[in-house]
């Protein structure tokens, strides 16, 4: 059953990859002006209006002649190639679930004991977060380039670095607060990834309006409306922060069951605590008009260098007692 | 906005007054503006980020006492001088606290202003229209709003109040009528118990350094190797500074029986501590102690933070006495590799004469047990007891006890040893399986009997554990309504004759607003 769901995350593995291709493709024939056009539409859709007071509703700018058929051709590619992304992000998902799935029966248990474990549930919920959103907000599929590529890179160092055979729980994880705690702060994790990649892009973007014509910010170009990203941005991390919240408080009390505190400043709490201080502070930058918006994602970015932080450095070169992943 | 609405903006200075008293208001009115303000708290927030990060990075004195020493030796230059600047007690350091103390002290002069304000929001009926609705984020004109406005009015009220929107008719000047309405008060109430729960936080850690404690204990099991909740009994502890030696919950507690689960590659599976314990004066009771499942007294809680092997040696002296010791030994590792030592400080004396102080004939036994011996190396190559070898050194001598200098109870004093007061017997380490015995070169014989268990415990009591908890919860849901809340207000203007007109505003983020006005308007056509 374990080398069945080795395999199994490979091929998942492998369709994230395919995926990140088809965006890849997307990206490159869909042009600057259908990716722009979308965003406005989109903007209209959903938020135009409250942006835009007393005037009728914005008229959607005028669509650039389609004539050319080039282009025609070129955005029937791109179109081809974003269903077949999203097609394949799905694969790619239901084959990571199987993986998890094969590895919780081999190991008996929730599959999500050790750091191997941990980073694929993490990888799990960011990709499900990603389907969720793109579901939901079409308009943000060139997002998924990054997305899976996030993922194939994480998901590739934890099978070729961090693999750790299936084992039994040490007696200090065995306990429901595991399915609990753990659980939440994989959801937050899993989240504040889709976060950190819209923030990221937000910023791309921001550089690419500001004119910038270097590399990171020409990727600006395909990539929809920084105000529509910035908002994904935020609320993205409004649903991840009450969560991690949980995950840790949920951890204070497992704590005080198991080592006899609720909080004692360990290696992971300290970088969990920071962290959150770093989201919570995104949170309050983004609502105070003073700070202006590209510096609240910044923090945001931040955020999520903490989180890697606190998953790498403090498993891999920190002793402390939050020591389980399984690696010697 | 979202989370926070927004904080008193730097306001620009009063106009100067005369005097230097006035001056120093000024100055204190300035500094006080600058502290509550939005920018210096997340300033703040990010120091605090920022300051937290060395406690993960050096070793901390509250964490791992070992680790500090080991930092000190391999940095002799570098470690005094972090340790000035309270390097290895980060969390406790002036400028940690420093900088947490302010953002509170910011955080309550943010908070009460806001506390006062949402009142008066709450008890204050929404504003009147604005005159110009047609200026609003969402409005909508010529409404098909028949009848007289007065009745009109009327209706509109009944249909926001059953939307949970607080509703206010007015009547105008001209004759006609406005109808005012808010909702999502529920936001800001979040937000404010959000706040205020990080202060519940506070107070409930501060409660716990004052008024709670902590104190270790190993624990052999055995009948006779029990100990009572004092501060004479323990190996370790600290107490709150309010904690008096007198306020330790009374309880006693024994060890009946512990059991131990490893898997084959050696990793433990699972730990039971079974114990006998009273509290005061009452009856014995019986519990089992697993690791994530302490024993929960009233005031105090019991911990399994480990646990090892005893030896049991039974030594008979020169003049027939025979007693039996048990001493836990400190695993050294993984495998429960131990070391330690059985002292005898009561063997060979004199029946008749007593003991000569200028002879001290004292034995003790020091060395290493290895629960599983792979039948050549001093190590241990699994934690149960599979192949068991005690391998001890015997000394005779004197031990050092009897100076009142308290001592290691896992060492020999090694001052002893180097001054020839304390001698090795024999040129070889004894080897002794469970039920071995060994002659020393006077005769004198030496059992190892077997081992008993002990456990490494941990009692505990903080106080201000229910107040930190019921602040997180508290936290919890004021973010969660904060984050979910929606304040919005939305008017409708109906004048005396003619079309009526509405217009709506939100205060932050509410994709959805634009919907509901639509919706609204739609419904009360």
């Amino acid at each position: 059953m374990a080398a069945v769901s080795d395999q199994l995350l490979v091929y998942a593995i492998l369709g994230y990859a395919l995926a990140m291709l088809a965006y890849a493709v997307e990206y490159a024939f869909g042009s600057r002006s259908v990716v722009a056009r979308v965003a406005e539409r989109e903007l209209v859709g959903a938020g135009g209006r409250t942006a835009a007071p007393g005037a009728p509703a914005p008229v959607a700018p005028s669509a650039p002649p389609l004539a050319a058929p080039g282009l025609a051709e070129n955005a029937r590619i791109a179109g081809f190639a974003g269903r077949g992304a999203l097609v394949l992000t799905a694969v790619g998902w239901l084959l990571h679930l199987a993986a998890m799935v094969t590895r919780g029966f081999a190991a008996h248990r929730v599959p999500w004991g050790n750091m191997y474990e941990f980073i694929m549930a993490v990888c799990f919920v960011g990709a499900t977060a990603w389907l969720v959103l793109v579901t939901r907000r079409p308009v943000l599929r060139p997002l998924g380039l990054f997305v899976t590529l996030v993922l194939v890179i994480l998901l590739g160092i934890d099978g070729m670095l961090l693999y750790t055979k299936v084992a039994p729980l040490v007696p200090a994880l065995n306990s429901y607060w595991l399915k609990i705690h753990v659980t939440a702060a994989i959801t937050a994790s899993g989240v504040f990834l889709v976060g950190f990649v819209a923030a990221a892009l937000t910023l791309i973007r921001n550089g690419y309006d500001d004119g910038k014509t270097r590399f990171p910010y020409t990727l600006g170009a395909r990539l929809p409306a920084a105000d529509s990203l910035e908002r994904t941005t935020f609320r993205i991390h409004a649903f991840a922060f009450p969560v991690w919240t949980f995950a840790i408080i949920c951890g204070a009390i497992w704590a005080e069951a198991a080592w006899g505190r609720y909080w004692g400043w360990d290696p992971k709490e300290t970088w969990s605590f920071v962290a959150w201080v770093i989201y919570a502070g995104y949170l309050h930058a983004r609502a105070t008009p003073s700070v202006r918006r590209p510096v609240a994602t910044w923090i945001a970015v931040a955020g999520w260098a903490a989180m890697m932080v606190n998953l790498f450095g403090i498993n891999l070169f920190i002793a402390g007692l939050h020591s389980y992943a399984g690696l010697n | 906005m979202s989370t926070v609405d927004e904080r008193p903006v730097e306001a620009a200075a009063p106009p100067p007054t005369p005097g230097p008293a006035a001056g120093l208001v000024a100055l204190g009115r300035r500094a006080w503006r600058w502290l509550t303000s939005m920018r210096t708290a997340l300033i703040l927030l990010f120091l605090l980020a920022v300051a937290a990060i060395p406690g993960s990075l050096l070793p901390q004195r509250n964490l791992n006492l070992e680790k500090v020493r080991a930092y000190y030796t391999a940095h002799p230059k570098l470690a005094p001088l972090l340790d000035r600047v309270g390097g290895f007690d980060v969390f406790a350091s002036p400028w940690f606290s420093a900088i947490y103390l302010l953002l509170f002290v910011s955080l309550v002069g943010c908070l009460v202003p806001r506390l006062r304000s949402h009142v008066v929001a709450l008890l204050r009926v929404p504003p009147d229209a604005p005159s110009r609705l047609d200026r609003l984020p969402a409005h909508a004109d010529g409404l098909a709003l028949h009848g007289d406005p007065a009745e009109v009015a009327a209706r509109l009220r009944a249909v926001l109040r059953r939307r949970r929107f607080r509703a206010v008719v007015r009547a105008q000047p001209d004759g006609g009528f406005t109808v005012s309405a808010e909702k999502g008060y529920l936001k800001e109430s979040g937000n404010l118990l959000f706040h205020f729960a990080l202060l519940a936080l506070l107070i409930g850690v501060a409660l716990g350094s004052w008024y709670g404690y902590k104190a270790d204990r190993v624990v052999v099991q055995g009948a006779d190797q029990g100990f009572c909740n004092t501060l004479q009994q323990y190996d370790d502890y600290g107490l709150g500074s309010r904690v008096g030696p007198a306020d330790l919950e009374p309880f006693c507690l024994t060890l009946t029986d512990f059991q131990a689960r490893f898997l084959d590659t050696g990793e433990p599976a699972d730990y039971r501590a079974a114990v006998s314990y009273t509290v005061g004066s009452g009856a014995p009771a019986d519990a089992v102690i697993k690791v994530n499942d302490p024993l929960r007294l009233d005031r105090a809680r019991i911990y399994l933070v480990g646990h090892g092997y005893a030896p049991v040696l039974r030594y008979t002296d020169r003049y027939g006495k025979t007693q039996t010791i048990v001493a836990p030994f400190l695993y050294i590792d993984a495998n429960k590799t131990s070391s330690g030592v059985v002292q005898f400080p009561d063997a060979n004396v004199d029946p008749v004469k007593g003991r000569d102080p200028n002879d001290k004939q004292q034995v003790a036994f020091a060395g290493m047990y290895i629960p599983t011996s792979d039948g050549t190396h001093a190590v241990s190559v699994f934690p149960a007891e599979r192949n068991p070898v005690l391998v001890v050194t015997p000394y005779r001598g004197d031990l050092g006890l009897d100076a009142g200098i308290p001592s290691s109870v896992y060492t020999l004093d090694q001052h002893q040893i180097d001054t020839g007061r304390l001698r090795e017997v024999g040129s070889e380490p004894l080897r002794l399986k469970p039920g071995d015995s060994a002659r020393l070169d006077d005769g004198t014989t030496v059992q190892f009997v077997g081992t008993r268990p002990w456990t490494a415990l941990t009692v505990r009591y903080d106080p201000g554990e229910k107040v930190v908890l019921g602040g997180a919860w508290c936290l919890m849901i004021g973010l969660l309504v904060s984050l979910t809340g929606r304040r919005r207000r939305i008017w409708f203007r109906i004048p005396a004759s003619g079309p009526a007109c509405a217009g709506a505003l939100s205060r932050g983020e509410y994709p959805g607003f634009t919907a509901e006005f639509d919706n609204l308007v739609k419904e009360v056509q």
